[in-house]
């Protein structure tokens, strides 16, 4: 049923090129990279109850990744560039979690926010290897080893990097739904629900908490990497603490406790965003406000809504 | 010699200033185990508002030396929001930390428009007036007499705080609550008005902070978010809701990042940064803090 579910918003998503403007297209983009970005970081809130409140770090590692490889190094082919930045995050994830994993809740959120500031002020400040507050260029890579060159960059973004994007998507939501499902993410709930008991039964908490954050910086970087691409520039913004924030706001927003939560969250809030950007200039305060009614009378999100929504209409419907 | 005074004079001051938002951080936390992320906009609300009621007070015929009662006035006024806020609190004191975080940081998002609506996007500042107090000389220095009034202000504040927690009957049931907020309520304390009495005091003390910072820095729409750091390094190296933390810690942010910023310019954020995680690592719970785990 979810599946079938899955796969009916995937083939939507597939055709929406065909439906909508380029503009909304490329609105799209982000949310994609986002809802990969998303899905590595609930692996780690929703499942494994730790809140980062640096995850922005992955993302920026992913963006500053394209970038240098992309214009510094000469790099194109896109693969290799995620390849690359996903395993520059893991590599940066390990010792930092070596660290954070020993702490729960509010301590773990705060460690992780200084690594991530502390990623932001050597971007910021270093500008002979970052470019200090412009960042760095991100050129178009090839994909698959089609450089696309006859195309120009809104045709190819809203076509062959849109579909790249798209698969993408897929193949990571595929396999973190195995990860989740699989004994590995059993663990993780189980050291979240109680970790007493959890370790009593052998689990090794903290390793399992380092995989989980791990792996959510693996795919924290893919989605900075496509965002980067998408915005051509790569700047210290993407690590910024209140970058993190949003990451967290999209989460809750579709709701963690939802498998497909973070790719809800990471659709709506795009399109939120750009609709009160368009409306008001004090599109922060709406977006606050929002936030706080979330937090206050919906805290499993739209996709909890949607689920209870749901449940009550199969109950006065009886069959 | 006199590059070393430098430092450590424009350290002490940043310090007095960190102080009085950590406080408030660590008040809150103590007593209400929430995070408050918009601590940093508490302090930019004082220092816009602070600019405000000094130029209102200027333009009806106020001698220029007396902005700075005006401006602590002004601070404790704005304050007086933190009720209103407490009470949108109130909503998540049971439930889990991520919303508690999660609902300061959209307080933070609102307040960035609320001050962009009253004060427009462009940096405020209030002129000159750090200099109707004169000059110090401190060794071969010449200090603003201002700078060495908010250090004064803030060591009486801090005394103020010890004593009030210490040794005022109300500072021992706050004390109290902090400790066992089931405890206190069967003894019959009204933990209703200490937490809104607690979080009024935190949120003023932020803006207080900010209010007295105004004279010698520009108040700008990034002062929040960038505050919120710092304050954060501050209350993580002195340990989460210690207040003798608050005062070490705000030292350590501030001696740091002057000595960064006159010797090693691109170290300034990064060496706080670099002393918050190695702090959390060797001594998790911080210089003052409790053990964790």
């Amino acid at each position: 049923m979810r599946i079938a579910a899955a796969l009916v918003a995937l083939a939507a998503v597939a055709v929406l090129p065909n439906v909508l403007s380029p503009y909304h297209v490329t609105l799209v983009l982000p949310a994609l990279a986002y809802s990969i970005a998303l899905l590595g970081f609930n692996l780690l809130f929703g499942y494994t109850g730790l809140l980062s409140f640096g995850h922005a770090l992955f993302v920026a590692i992913g963006g500053y990744g394209a970038a240098v490889l992309s214009s510094k190094l000469g790099l194109r082919s896109f693969e290799a560039i995620l390849a690359l930045s996903a395993g520059a995050s893991v590599a940066v994830a390990i010792p930092i979690g070596l660290l954070a994993v020993r702490y729960v809740k509010i301590f773990f959120g705060i460690l992780t926010l200084a690594f991530g500031m502390l990623f932001h002020s050597f971007l910021f400040k270093f500008y002979d290897l970052t470019g200090g507050d412009t960042g760095i260029r991100v050129l178009r890579p090839s994909l698959l080893g089609r450089a696309y060159e006859d195309l120009d960059k809104t045709t190819w973004l809203v076509g062959p990097f849109y579909y790249y994007c798209v698969a993408l998507l897929a193949i990571l939501a595929f396999v973190m739904w195995r990860l989740v499902h699989s004994p590995f993410g059993l663990h993780l709930v189980a050291t979240r629900e109680n970790r007493r008991k959890a370790e009593y039964l052998g689990v090794r908490v903290r390793f399992f908490r380092l995989i989980a954050f791990s792996i959510s910086a693996f795919y924290g970087a893919i989605g900075g990497a496509i965002l980067a691409v998408n915005t051509g520039q790569a700047d210290p913004e993407l690590a910024y603490w209140t970058h993190s924030g949003e990451l967290v706001f999209m989460t809750v927003l579709g709701g963690f406790g939802n498998f497909f939560g973070p790719v809800v969250g990471a659709f709506s809030f795009i399109f939120l965003k750009d609709q009160l950007v368009g409306l008001t200039q004090y599109w922060r305060f709406w977006l606050g406000a929002i936030l706080i009614l979330l937090v206050v009378l919906f805290p499993r999100g739209l996709s909890g809504l949607t689920e209870r929504m749901w449940a009550r209409l199969h109950r006065s419907t009886p069959s | 010699m006199t590059a070393f005074l430098d430092v450590v004079i424009g350290g002490v001051f940043h310090a007095a200033v960190l102080f009085l938002v950590a406080a408030g951080l660590q008040l809150v936390f103590g007593v209400q185990k929430i995070v408050n992320l918009a601590c940093g906009s508490f302090y930019a609300l004082g220092a816009y508002f602070g600019i405000s009621a000094v130029s209102w007070c200027l333009a009806r015929g106020m001698p220029p030396a007396y902005f700075l009662p005006v401006l602590i006035v002004a601070g404790i006024l704005v304050g007086l929001i933190g009720p209103f806020i407490e009470a949108l609190l109130l909503t998540v004191y049971q439930r889990d930390e991520a919303f508690q975080l999660l609902l300061t940081f959209a307080l933070v998002l609102m307040f960035q428009d609320v001050l962009r609506f009253f004060w427009g996007a462009d940096p405020q500042q209030l002129g000159d007036l750090v200099m109707t107090y004169g000059r110090v000389k401190v060794g071969a220095l010449q200090v603003p007499t201002y700078n060495l009034l908010v250090i004064a202000a803030s060591v009486v504040i801090a005394a103020g705080l010890g004593a009030f927690l210490q040794k005022t009957r109300f500072g021992r049931i706050l004390r109290a609550t902090a400790e066992n907020r089931e405890m206190s309520l069967a003894l019959g304390v009204n933990v209703r008005w200490v937490y809104a009495s607690v979080f009024t005091l935190g949120t003023m003390l932020g803006t207080v902070g900010g209010a007295l910072v105004v004279p010698t820095a520009a108040a700008s729409l990034d002062m929040p978010v960038e505050l919120v750091v710092e304050a954060f390094a501050v209350v993580v190296i002195g340990g989460l809701g210690s207040m003798r933390g608050a005062l070490a810690g705000a030292l350590v942010v501030g001696l740091l990042r002057a000595a960064a910023i006159s010797w090693y310019s691109e170290l300034e954020m990064l060496a706080i940064y670099l002393v918050v995680i190695g702090v959390l690592v060797l001594r998790p719970g911080g210089l003052f803090g409790r053990p964790l785990e």
